[in-house]
């Protein structure tokens, strides 16, 4: 093994880290430091670096992480639109809105009139149901 | 036909480190350890459940060229090679307090599901567990 394969698998295993605790803690207040605290890295060589892991910026992967989970609650639940917002990380409702519209392709109260979802082991579900950033979501 | 699923198999990055997190601290124990030669051949089962073992190999050559081998361990870093196991206990707090002691990488809190209360955790490689305590 080379070492240069070797600092890519470390690399790798840290975002992989970060990207664990967006999974987790996503309706916390995350920003890029604490993110790259727990990768071990500084700020600017975090986002470039989940980037190329990843396929997208880590910000990215946190709005389609909380987006994820507020298309299950609305489809899941009874809470108020305000409420899942809140409850999923999102401080106003309209960068919610705006976000989840850009997202999902249509609004919370659209996707909500789709009903509930056909049930699956949830870590799948969160995996599998979690919009794209990658183009197919659009077809 | 067929009669069972006997054996799985997931990439680890190192075997030792694979046999000190899986029967460490996860509490498997071991299968099968025997050096073939031209492979170590490492299996660990659930203490009362011997009939379903996983396989952890370790990606490289000859099985796979060096540069393969390379792809396969930095896809098992970023969690991309799949080979989850799912894996279940009669109590799902307790379980993840015990291995939170132990300074398992858990991912998620134990959390009521549908089936059951289930919760997540990476083995040092990347590869993806979850623990349920599933409703009878």
């Amino acid at each position: 093994m080379t070492g240069v394969s070797k600092a890519v698998e470390d690399t790798n295993r840290r975002m992989l880290r970060a990207r664990d605790a967006m999974d987790r803690a996503y309706a916390e207040p995350l920003d890029v430091p604490s993110l790259a605290r727990v990768a071990h890295v500084s700020e600017a060589h975090f986002i470039r670096t989940f980037r190329a892991t990843f396929g997208e910026t880590p910000h990215r992967y946190l709005q389609r992480r909380r987006v994820e989970r507020a298309m299950l609650m609305l489809r899941e639940t009874d809470r108020s639109v305000t409420e899942i917002c809140l409850a999923v990380g999102f401080t106003s409702l309209g960068t919610f809105s705006r976000t989840f519209r850009d997202v999902v392709g249509e609004s919370p109260t659209q996707h909500r009139a789709r009903g509930p979802l056909a049930i699956a082991p949830t870590c799948f579900t969160k995996a599998w149901v979690r919009p794209s950033s990658f183009g197919e979501a659009s077809t | 036909m067929l009669n069972s699923i006997s054996i799985t198999q997931i990439y680890v990055l190192d075997q030792d480190e694979a046999l000190d997190f899986y029967v460490g601290k996860l509490g498997f124990e071991i299968g099968t350890d025997q050096d073939l030669g031209f492979m170590r051949w490492l299996t660990v089962r659930v203490p009362g459940a011997p009939d379903r073992e996983v396989l952890l190999e370790r990606p490289g050559p000859p099985s796979l060229d060096p540069a393969t081998a390379e792809q396969v361990r930095e896809l098992v870093a970023k969690g991309a090679t799949g080979g989850h196991l799912f894996l279940t206990t009669d109590d799902a707090h307790q379980t993840y307090a015990t291995l939170k002691e132990r300074g398992v990488e858990l991912t998620e809190e134990p959390t009521e599901r549908p089936y059951g209360i289930d919760f997540g955790l990476r083995d040092p490689f990347g590869n993806h567990v979850r623990i349920a305590q599933t409703h009878r």
